[in-house]
Order: structure tokens, then sequence, then C-alpha cells
């Protein structure tokens, strides 16, 4: 903790976890999407996501955070405006996800190629997020870290490729934390690495050139 | 490095150093973020440009919340204050209160402010120090200063105690903000830390127990008017301070106390808007009235 985060963080209002949190989880999918040609957006609310998100101004906020906006944005309060006049189709629903957190949002995103992709998150308070899917695999990561999400086929040595060049590129870039999920042996996989200090820019460009990998993004700290 | 888990380590040190915490913290927090004194400092004087224009955006007579429970509050604070030449409390502090009003109103009409410490509590400490420099005349760069003085003690609260409505009520929420604020008028007022550390444990002290228990869930109601009471309180306390009226239990053990009686508050009174005014007949109709009766 350091003093900025007691003064601060500059912010749309009204709430850390019901407005901040949620552009914030909204930026996954913005990393994901990587500026490709969004067409439609499907945005499942959980718990007190769906009872007040209105009030709160969270189905704005999901959406600013979708188009690459920040939690200190002016335009979240404009949105859907803006979605709209970006020829971005929308729709918001409620669900109650089965033993989600409360806070919880599911975004299945439709790009023009006909490619598509979902993340699921929740707002877990102070405009902190633990997003727990992406395309249906099982994550977990909180956004206090910076995180790189490595997607990728399941394949001997693709792992050790990632996490070499890692060390051999930055070798002052500290692992804190790694997770591996996949659908099945062989199938689509994903690596969270949680890392101590902010990776440099063109580290995301490297790995995605590694054999087997399909994509890599990078979600820094909040 | 100061490790900011008590009020008397801040106190010691620039005691010890014969300087104002605030120095003291500037200091020791351009080495944490490994970077200059200047940087740090220009990094907080936005955070004070930002809190200027929160007061302009909320101070306007049409301001409405997104839920349309609340709005306009600080533009009727000001008139009032204009037309009966300062109310009860005085011109100063009435304008202290419209400001307040004006950044809780700008938070809840999603309007641009900055969590000190959080969104819900974000009216009193602009309240306090825009009022200090822009009606008292108080150079911009003691203002910033004096941010730091409420930072420091942010933090102390936020290890000791907490600073989450959710964890410890409102008291973690509006409570912190005060004896923040109160920390800093101390020291915009010419006190010493000792006396800093003095308001803080006052404005703690007279918010104890109070409980998180918002309309509909929503950052409206009572919060953007209990930014006006850490207002006040924030003034009484640090003008108590300065007077030399001392606490007499040391802050330290007010926060510790503070964390205790958060744990102790029932999950009703965290947040959930389960109890107090959320769950008063008036609370309910006004949370169907905004989100529906299947809410």
């Amino acid at each position: 903790m350091n003093i900025f985060d007691i003064i601060g963080p500059v912010m749309i209002g009204p709430s850390s976890s019901h407005t901040a949190g949620a552009v914030r989880l909204g930026r996954v999918a913005n990393k994901l999407i990587d500026n490709r040609p969004l067409k439609r957006v499907e945005i499942t609310l959980s718990g007190s996501f769906a009872q007040t998100y209105k009030g709160h101004g969270t189905d704005r906020a999901l959406m600013a955070g979708i188009m690459g906006y920040h939690s200190y944005s002016p335009e979240i309060r404009d949105a859907l405006d803006i979605a709209r006049s970006r020829g971005i189709d929308y729709a918001f629903s409620k669900e109650n996800i089965k033993g989600a957190h409360p806070n919880t949002a599911r975004i299945r995103y439709y790009i023009a190629d006909g490619a598509e992709g979902t993340v699921e998150g929740a707002s877990v308070g102070g405009g902190n997020i633990l997003v727990s899917r992406i395309d249906g695999m099982e994550v977990r990561f909180t956004g206090e870290n910076h995180t790189i999400i490595v997607m990728h086929r399941d394949k001997p040595g693709v792992i050790a490729s990632v996490t070499q060049m890692m060390h051999f590129e930055y070798a002052d870039l500290n692992i804190s934390s790694f997770s591996l999920s996949r659908e099945a042996k062989g199938g689509n996989a994903i690596m969270t690495i949680e890392v101590d200090s902010q990776p440099p820019e063109d580290l995301m460009a490297k790995i995605r050139k590694i054999g087997h990998v399909t994509n890599a993004i990078l979600v820094r700290r909040l | 490095m100061l490790k900011y888990e008590s009020v008397s380590e801040l106190v010691e040190a620039a005691e010890a150093r014969r300087i104002a915490i605030s120095q003291l913290v500037l200091e020791d927090q351009a080495a944490a973020l490994e970077t200059s004194q200047l940087e740090t400092f220009e990094r907080m004087e936005i955070d004070l440009q930002v809190m200027v224009r929160s007061v302009a955006m909320g101070a306007k007579k049409d301001q409405r919340s997104m839920s349309g429970l609340t709005g306009g509050e600080s533009w009727l604070m000001a008139e009032y204050m204009q037309k009966t030449a300062g109310g009860l409390s005085g011109s100063f502090l009435g304008g202290a209160m419209a400001r307040a009003l004006a950044v809780a109103g700008c938070n809840a009409s999603m309007g641009r402010i900055v969590a000190a410490p959080t969104a819900g509590s974000c009216g009193i400490l602009p309240g306090c120090l825009v009022a200090m420099m822009e009606d008292r005349h108080v150079p911009e760069k003691d203002v910033v200063m004096a941010m730091f003085t409420a930072g420091a003690f942010g933090m102390v609260i936020a290890n000791r105690a907490s600073i989450a409505g959710a964890q410890g009520g409102c008291q973690a929420e509006c409570g912190s903000a005060a004896a923040m604020a109160a920390a800093a008028l101390t020291e915009l007022g010419g006190g010493t830390p000792a006396q800093c550390a003095d308001a803080c444990a006052i404005a703690i002290a007279s918010q104890m127990g109070l409980v998180c228990d918002p309309v509909a869930g929503l950052v409206e109601i009572p919060c953007i008017k209990r930014n006006v009471s850490g207002v006040m309180v924030a003034f009484s306390s640090a003008d108590m301070a300065l007077a030399g009226i001392r606490s007499k239990i040391p802050a330290d053990e007010c926060l510790d106390a503070m964390r205790e009686v958060g744990d102790a508050l029932p999950a009703s009174l965290k947040e959930t808007a389960g109890g107090g005014l959320a769950a008063t007949p008036t609370g309910r109709r006004l949370r169907d009235q905004v989100f529906g009766v299947e809410g």
C-alpha cells in the first residue's frame, strides 16, 4: 500500500465495487478482444450486480471497460450511447450464477469475423476484481498484481518455452503465481502468470510468437 | 521506511527530526515509490485539482444522482448560506459543507472524484481542504502537503482498523475520512505532530460505531449527508486539538477499538443494505422505487 491507494484512485463514481471494479472487469474483455472489431456483447449479471446495476451505473461501467476506457474516464457515463454510435450491439440479462460471488458478471463478446469469447469475474470490493473464467476455462487472478494470460494448445514444452523466454529476455521479471487450466488433454489451455513488476511492453508480442501459443495478454495491476 | 502501523510511529519520527508529518511522509513515499519528491508532490497536486473540479461539477443546481433519489443539495446549501449570511454555522463552515455535498453528489451522478479513502466518503477531504484553500486563502502548496498527512493517517487506519464499509461499517469510511481530514487541518492550523494525532483520535472517537446502512445499497442515502457530518467532525476535532485539548485515549488505541467495534457489527450494518436506515419502511420503499419490487 502507498499513499495514493488512500488518497486515490481518481475514479468515476459512485461505487468502487459496482462502478470502478466493473470497468476493470470490462477491461479484461477489452484486452482479449485486442482491437478486433466488436459486433455484439451479451452481459449476464448475477447477485448484487443484477439487483442494483442501474443505480450504480454498472452496465455503463462494464461497457466502458469493454471499449477500453479506464475507471477514471468521464466517458463511462455515456458508455451505452458510445457503444451504439460505434455499432456495438449489447444486451444485459440477469441470472443467478451458482456459487458465484455476489458481484459477478459474465461477458460474452462476438467479433465481426465470427470469433467469440467469454470472461467471467467478480468485483470483490475497493475496485478489486477476481477473474474466474476465460472462455469457460477456470482462471484465478485478482488484478492486484500484473497478470499475464497465455492462451495456448496443451502441448509438452509450451510452459517451459514461455517461462524460459520470460527469464532469458527479462531476468528481473519474477513470477509470483502460476496456474494452468485446460479444456482437455491436447486442447485449449490457459496459463495465468502473475508477476511482481510491470512486464515490458514487447513481452506479449514475443510470447505470442512461441509455438502453440494463440494469444497473450497483459492485465496491469489496478 | 515507515511502516504505517501506528500513529505513534509517525509522531515520534516527525518530532525526532523536528519536521511536519507531511514532510516526513513525502520523503518516505517518494522513496517507497522509487521516484522524486517533486514527482510525488505533483501526483498529489493532480488529486487536489480533481477535487476542485468535482466540487464545481457537484455544485450545479441541476445535479442529480443516477438513481434520481438525490440531487442539488450543494446548491441548496450554498444558496441558503448566501441568503442568510452564513446560516447558523457561519459562511466558512457553510462553504465547507456545500463543497462536501458537491463532491458526494458528483460521485452519485457518475462524475469524477478522488476516493479519499473511498468513493462513499469522497466529499470530506475536499470539503475541508478546498474550503481552506479558497476561502481561507491557504496556499495550494500547503494544502497538497497536508494531503500527505491525511494519507499517512489513512494508511495507519487501513493497516490497524479498516477503510471499507463492508468490513468496518461507516466509521471505517466517513469516520476514517474525517480523522484524516482532522489531522490535515491541524497541520494547516499550525499544530504539532502530536496535536495531529490528537485530532485523529478525537475524530475516530466521535464516530465510533457508525454503521453502513445505504438505502437500496446505493452510495447516496445517508452517505451524502454523512460526508457533511464528517466535515464538521474534522473541523471540531482539529480545533479541539489546536486548543490544546488532548485525547485521553491515544490514537492507536482508538483505532484498535474501532477495529473491534467494526468486527462486532452484524453483517446487516456493513454495506449489505440489510439494516439501519436501509431497512426502514421508507428505505425499503425507495429501494422498490429505484429497482422495482422484485429487487
